[in-house]
C-alpha cells in the first residue's frame, strides 16, 4: 500500500510493539502528529512539559518495563532538549528511539529556522544515530534503529527525519519486527577458567551491577550465589537485581555503600563482578581496588575489560547465558567466610534528626519499604535523596529501581517515573527527590495531572543542596557556596494544589505513617505529592571519598569540627 | 610502555564515518599520529589507516571502542605490514638550490612534478623512515610547502 514517510514511522513503530511513546509536537513534525491524530486508537502518545522530560519517561518506562522506549521531538530546540536525556540513557545503557524532525532536505545546511544538526551534536551520546534522506531508506532505518537500541549493550539511538521525508509517500510493505543480535556464543575456556577459580577460592563475593537487570539475569544470579556461598552486593544500576531480603545480601558497594561490603572486597580472595563497569564511583582508587582478591568480570561489552580496574579473567557475552553456562560447571561450596561476613555487625550509621527536624529520610524511606512490601517502583532525582533512596529501600525485584547511574542527572526522576508508571501502571511508582533536583524539572507536575498518571512524589526538602553541601563541608572548608536554598519560599501544598496535585507534609515522626498511608491510597486513582521536611546537616553515609581505596568508610561527620 | 602502532579500519563508507572515529579518538584521549581514509574495492565500504601512540592497554581499548561503533566492521593492529606514504614538497630558494635538490631527488628516486625559476616541486613514495631522511636533507634548502598523506598500510600474506 502506498503510505506516507510519516505513516510509515507509525507502522514502524507499532511493528516494533512500541504502542506507547512520549513526546512534544513542532514545525518539523507536524506530518508525524498527523499520522499520530490519525492512528490515535492504536498508539498511546503522552505530552509533556519539555521535551527533557519526555526524553527521562522514555526512560523511565524502558528501566521498568524492559522494552525499548521511544521519544518524538521537533528539530532545533525540540532535538536539544532531548540530549541530557540520550546522554543519561547512554551511560546507563538504557535501549531509546528518538525520533526528531528536521528541516526539509534543501533546507538542511543552510541555518534554516529551527535547524539544527542533531546527528552532529548527539553522535557521542547515542550508541548510533541517523538521517533519513530518501524515503527509500526509512522504514529499513527504523527497524534498524530499534534493532541497534536493543542489542547487545543497550542503548539509544536516534534517527532525525526532514520534514518532506515524513510527507513523502511511497509503496509500502511491512518488514515485521526486529529481533535483537544475541551475544550466546561464549568461549568455553572463559567459562572453564571461571569455574575453575570459583573452584578453588575460599572467600567469593559477587558484585552485581546493571547489566544483570539488562539482560534479564537474576534468577541465574540468585544461583551462582548461592552455589558459590558468597556473600553479594549490587551497584547503584544493579539495585534490585539481587532479592535484598536474601541473607547474603550485604549492601551496595562503592562510594555510599555499606561497611560491610567494604570489608568483604578487601577480606575476598575472589571478586566476581557480573554485568558491571566497574564505574569510579565504585573503585574508588584503581590501583588499590580489589587488590586482595583475584577479579572475575563477566560482561557482554569487551572495551569494559581492563579499562578501569586490571582483572584476573574474562568472561565476554550475554550476561544471563554467561552465568547460566557458568553455574552449570561449579558444584555447591560452603565457605565459613561468607557466614562471618554476613553475622558481623559492622556498625552501620543510623541517620539522627534533629530538635526541629526530628525526620529523617532513613525513617521515611524504610517505612515506605515496608508499607509497599518493597514492591513499589522507585524512582530518583540525583544527590543524598538518590543514594537515600538506594540504602534504605529493600529492593526485591530488577525494574524496580529506576535512577541515573552513571550521568547523575538532577531532574531525570519526576519525567522517569512518569514513564514508569505508564510502562507499570499496576505498580506503585514513588519518584524520591531532593528539592534542588525537583525544582529543575517540576513542570512534568502538570504531565502527571494532564493524563492522570498517578505517581507519589516525594520530595525530601533540607532546603539545600545536600550532596554538593557534603563535599563543601568535608573538603572546603564548610565554603557553602550557593547551595543553601534559603531564599526559596516555597509552599508545596499550594505548588502542588497550583497543579492540581494534592500534597501533603511530613515534619514530625508521628506523620510518616498516616502520610504514607494516605498518599499511597490516593496513589491509585491520582498522582500526589508529599514534602519530607529534614535537617540540611544529614549527611549520606557511609562515605569513601572520591579517587580513595574502598578502606574504613566514613561513618560519622562531626558537624561542629 | 607507549609506541607508535598501525591500524587497519574497514568500516562503512559514509559521510558521518570520519567524524565518529575521529571524534571518539577525541573524546577518549587517544593520540592520533595520523590518519588515512579511503573507499575500497568495494564503494560501500572504505579503509582507514591510523597510526596511534599507546600503550598496550590503551590500544586493546582503541580497538574495542572502534568495534562498537556501528559503521566499523573490523580492526587489525598491523603488525607485519606494507607501509607506504606519500610526500609533496616544493622546496629550493635559487636556482644553485634546484641542482642540488635534483640530485638528492635522484637518490630517492623522487619525482619531479612541477619545475620554478627557483624552486621545484617533488613527489615521494616510501617508507615513513626514508621520507624523513628525505625531508632532513632538504631541509637546509628551504622547504616552503609541503603535504604528507599519513600512513597507508596493507598486510603482508
Amino acid at each position: 500500500m502506498i503510505l506516507s514517510g510519516s505513516d510509515i514511522i507509525v507502522e514502524c513503530l507499532l511493528e516494533e510493539g512500541a504502542d506507547t511513546v512520549f513526546g512534544y509536537p513542532g514545525g518539523a513534525v507536524l506530518n508525524i502528529y498527523d499520522s499520530l491524530y490519525k492512528y490515535s486508537d492504536k498508539i498511546r502518545h503522552i505530552i509533556t512539559s519539555h521535551e527533557q522530560g519526555a526524553c527521562h519517561a522514555a526512560d523511565g518506562f524502558a528501566r521498568a518495563t524492559g522494552k525499548t522506549g521511544v521519544v518524538i521531538a521537533t528539530s532545533g530546540p525540540g532535538a536539544t532538549n532531548l540530549t541530557t536525556g540520550l546522554a543519561t540513557a547512554y551511560m546507563d545503557s538504557i535501549p531509546l528511539v528518538a525520533i526528531t524532525g528536521n528541516v526539509s532536505c534543501n533546507l538542511l545546511g543552510l541555518d534554516s529556522f529551527q535547524e539544527v544538526d542533531i546527528t552532529g551534536v548527539t553522535m557521542p551520546i547515542t550508541k548510533h544515530n541517523f538521517i533519513v534522506k530518501n524515503i527509500k531508506d526509512l522504514a529499513l532505518t527504523l527497524k534498524l534503529a530499534f534493532k541497534i537500541a536493543g542489542s547487545g549493550r543497550k542503548g539509544p539511538v536516534l534517527v532525525d527525519i526532514p520534514k518532506d521525508i515524513t510527507a513523502a509517500e511511497i509503496e509500502y510493505t511491512p518488514l515485521g519486527k526486529s529481533e535483537p543480535e544475541r551475544f550466546d556464543d561464549i568461549s568455553e575456556k572463559e567459562i572453564e577458567e571461571a569455574a575453575k577459580l570459583i573452584a578453588q577460592c575460599e572467600r567469593p563475593y559477587i558484585y552485581a551491577g546493571g547489566g544483570v537487570i539488562s539482560s534479564d539475569a537474576e534468577k541465574e544470579l540468585a544461583r551462582l550465589a548461592e552455589l558459590c556461598d558468597a556473600p553479594v552486593s549490587c551497584s547503584l544500576m544493579g539495585q534490585g537485581a539481587f532479592n535484598q531480603l536474601d541473607r547474603r545480601y550485604i549492601g551496595m558497594l562503592g562510594m555510599h555503600g555499606t561497611v560491610k561490603a567494604a570489608a568483604a572486597l578487601n577480606s575476598c580472595d575472589l571478586f566476581i563482578g557480573v554485568g558491571t563497569r566497574f564505574s569510579d564511583r565504585v573503585i574508588g582508587d584503581p590501583n588499590v581496588f580489589g587488590k586482595n582478591a583475584k577479579i572475575i568480570h563477566i560482561d557482554i561489552d569487551p572495551a569494559e575489560f581492563n579499562k578501569n580496574v586490571e582483572v584476573y579473567t574474562t568472561v565476554m557475552g550475554d550476561v544471563k547465558t554467561a552465568l547460566s553456562r557458568l553455574c552449570d560447571k561449579i558444584s555447591q561450596k560452603k565457605n565459613a567466610w561468607t557466614d562471618e561476613i554476613i553475622a558481623k555487625d559492622f556498625g552501620e550509621p543510623v541517620l539522627k534528626g534533629t530538635e526541629a527536624f526530628p525526620v529523617t529520610p532513613e525513617a521515611v524511606i524504610r517505612k515506605l519499604d515496608e508499607l509497599t512490601g518493597g514492591e513499589a517502583v522507585i524512582s530518583t532525582e540525583v544527590g543524598q535523596n538518590q543514594m537515600w533512596a538506594a540504602q534504605y529501600y529493600r529492593f526485591k525485584n530488577a525494574r524496580s529501581f529506576v535512577s541515573s547511574g552513571g550521568l547523575g542527572t538532577m531532574g531525570f526522576g519526576l519525567g522517569a517515573s512518569i514513564g514508569a508508571k505508564v510502562g507499570c501502571p499496576e505498580k506503585t511508582v514513588v519518584n524520591i527527590a531532593g528539592d534542588g533536583s525537583f525544582a529543575m524539572n517540576l513542570n512534568e507536575l502538570i504531565t502527571a495531572y494532564a493524563h492522570n498518571i498517578p505517581i507519589i512524589e516525594m520530595v525530601i526538602n533540607n532546603n539545600v543542596l545536600g550532596m554538593v553541601r557534603q563535599w563543601q563541608r568535608l573538603f572546603y572548608n564548610k565554603h557553602f557556596s550557593q547551595t543553601t536554598l534559603d531564599n526559596r519560599h516555597i509552599d508545596y501544598v499550594k505548588l502542588g494544589e497550583a497543579f492540581g496535585i494534592e500534597t501533603f507534609v511530613i515534619e514530625k515522626n508521628e506523620d510518616i505513617e498516616p502520610v504514607l498511608k494516605k498518599a499511597l491510597e490516593i496513589s491509585k486513582s491520582k498522582p500526589c505529592m508529599i514534602e519530607v521536611k529534614i535537617d540540611r546537616d544529614i549527611n549520606v553515609l557511609p562515605m569513601i571519598p572520591a579517587g580513595k581505596p574502598v578502606v574504613d568508610p566514613i561513618t560519622e561527620i562531626d558537624l561542629e569540627a | 610502555m607507549e609506541q607508535e602502532y598501525v591500524l587497519s579500519v574497514k568500516a562503512n563508507n559514509n559521510n558521518g564515518v570520519l567524524l565518529r572515529i575521529s571524534g571518539l579518538f577525541s573524546r577518549r584521549c587517544f593520540n592520533i599520529t595520523s590518519i588515512n581514509a579511503a573507499e575500497t574495492e568495494e564503494p560501500n565500504i572504505s579503509r582507514l589507516t591510523i597510526v596511534v601512540t599507546a600503550d598496550l592497554k590503551v590500544l586493546n581499548q582503541i580497538k574495542n571502542q572502534l568495534l562498537k561503533l556501528y559503521d566499523v566492521h573490523e580492526v587489525r593492529i598491523m603488525e607485519d605490514a606494507v607501509k607506504r606514504e606519500h610526500i609533496l614538497i616544493r622546496a629550493g630558494r635559487s636556482e644553485e638550490d634546484r641542482h642540488k635538490i635534483i640530485e638528492i631527488a635522484n637518490l630517492y628516486r623522487a619525482k619531479p612534478v612541477d619545475v620554478g625559476k627557483d624552486s621545484i616541486m617533488l613527489e615521494l613514495t616510501g617508507e615513513p623512515l626514508k621520507i624523513d631522511s628525505f625531508l632532513d636533507l632538504l631541509k637546509p634548502f628551504g622547504i616552503i610547502k609541503m603535504v604528507r598523506s599519513g600512513i597507508t598500510a596493507l598486510e603482508r600474506d
